[in-house]
């Protein structure tokens, strides 16, 4: 029987939107507080879902404790209490939600110890979050 | 197309145990969880249908009948239990969350009928849920 497990995280970083191909008008007007030179931060929040069959001798479809460690070595250990724009990941790409949803999806997809990954969502703050089901293309980390 | 989803919470006790397995293997599995004297959760059960609002109340469903069904499908058995003594379902399947999230669509489906079920939802902690959508 399939089923779904879910699991939420917590990680806290700055960043600073900021395109490259834009002007720094442009890039005021496309951004606005969020475009401060110095930056700023959230306390981000990573829900992971993951689809699978309920495993009829445990009855679950992924154990908690080692998707944590996968989650944790992947994801927080790599963006907690750091500046995001500092990452490989966003050199040339600005770390806006969308962009960090899909590099988490990136980061942990074919990773789960068992499932598959169904969707990351990334909550920016309370009253405003974001959710991919793949990395797509370019977006994807793979390899890093 | 529209999807609306209640929410209700029960308060239960449950623990993780094989009887297949020795005990050490249990507790190697399921750590903390297969502590047999069991533990306790609030947990939230979310139960999200779907279909077009109806022309002349604006409802997908009635809420107050979605309620209804809610407690006295799941939450009338669940609630204030032990799970792994007090629910039959879990005579035989071990009470994780995915499992007790596939135990209340298999209570309520049969009670929606004529309803669109998408999936049901149920929350152990803010932080950990399992989600069951009817697939096989």
């Amino acid at each position: 029987m399939t089923g779904y497990f879910g699991r939420r995280y917590t990680l806290s970083a700055s960043h600073r939107l900021h395109a490259e191909t834009l002007s720094a008008e442009e890039n005021r007007l496309a951004y606005g507080k969020c475009n401060n030179p110095h930056g700023h931060g959230h306390n981000y929040v990573i829900e992971v879902l993951a689809r699978g069959p309920v495993d009829p001798e445990t009855g679950m479809v992924v154990n908690l404790v080692v998707l944590d460690e996968v989650v944790q070595t992947r994801v927080l250990d790599r963006f907690d209490h750091t500046n995001l724009n500092l990452d490989t990941l966003f050199v040339h790409r600005v770390p806006t939600t969308e962009n960090l949803c899909r590099a988490v999806f990136g980061l942990l997809r074919d990773r789960l110890p068992s499932g598959r990954l169904e969707y990351v969502r990334v909550e920016e703050t309370e009253n405003n979050f974001f959710q991919c089901w793949d990395a797509e293309g370019e977006m994807s980390p793979r390899g890093q | 197309m529209v999807e609306l989803t209640r929410r209700a919470t029960f308060s239960a006790s449950h623990f993780y145990w094989n009887d297949a397995w020795s005990a050490e293997k249990n507790e190697q599995v399921f750590g903390r969880c297969a502590n047999r004297n069991g533990h306790g959760h609030n947990y939230t059960l979310e139960v999200t249908v779907a279909g077009e609002p109806d022309p002349v109340t604006g409802f997908v469903i009635d809420l107050k009948w979605l309620k209804d069904v809610m407690e006295r499908e799941v939450l009338s058995a669940f609630d204030h239990r032990h799970l792994n003594l007090e629910v039959p379902e879990f005579k035989t399947a071990i009470p994780t969350t995915e499992n007790i999230a596939i135990a209340a669509w298999k209570r309520l489906q049969p009670a929606l009928a004529g309803v669109d079920l998408k999936r049901v939802r149920v929350y152990e902690t803010p932080e950990i849920f399992a989600e069951y959508r009817g697939e096989a």
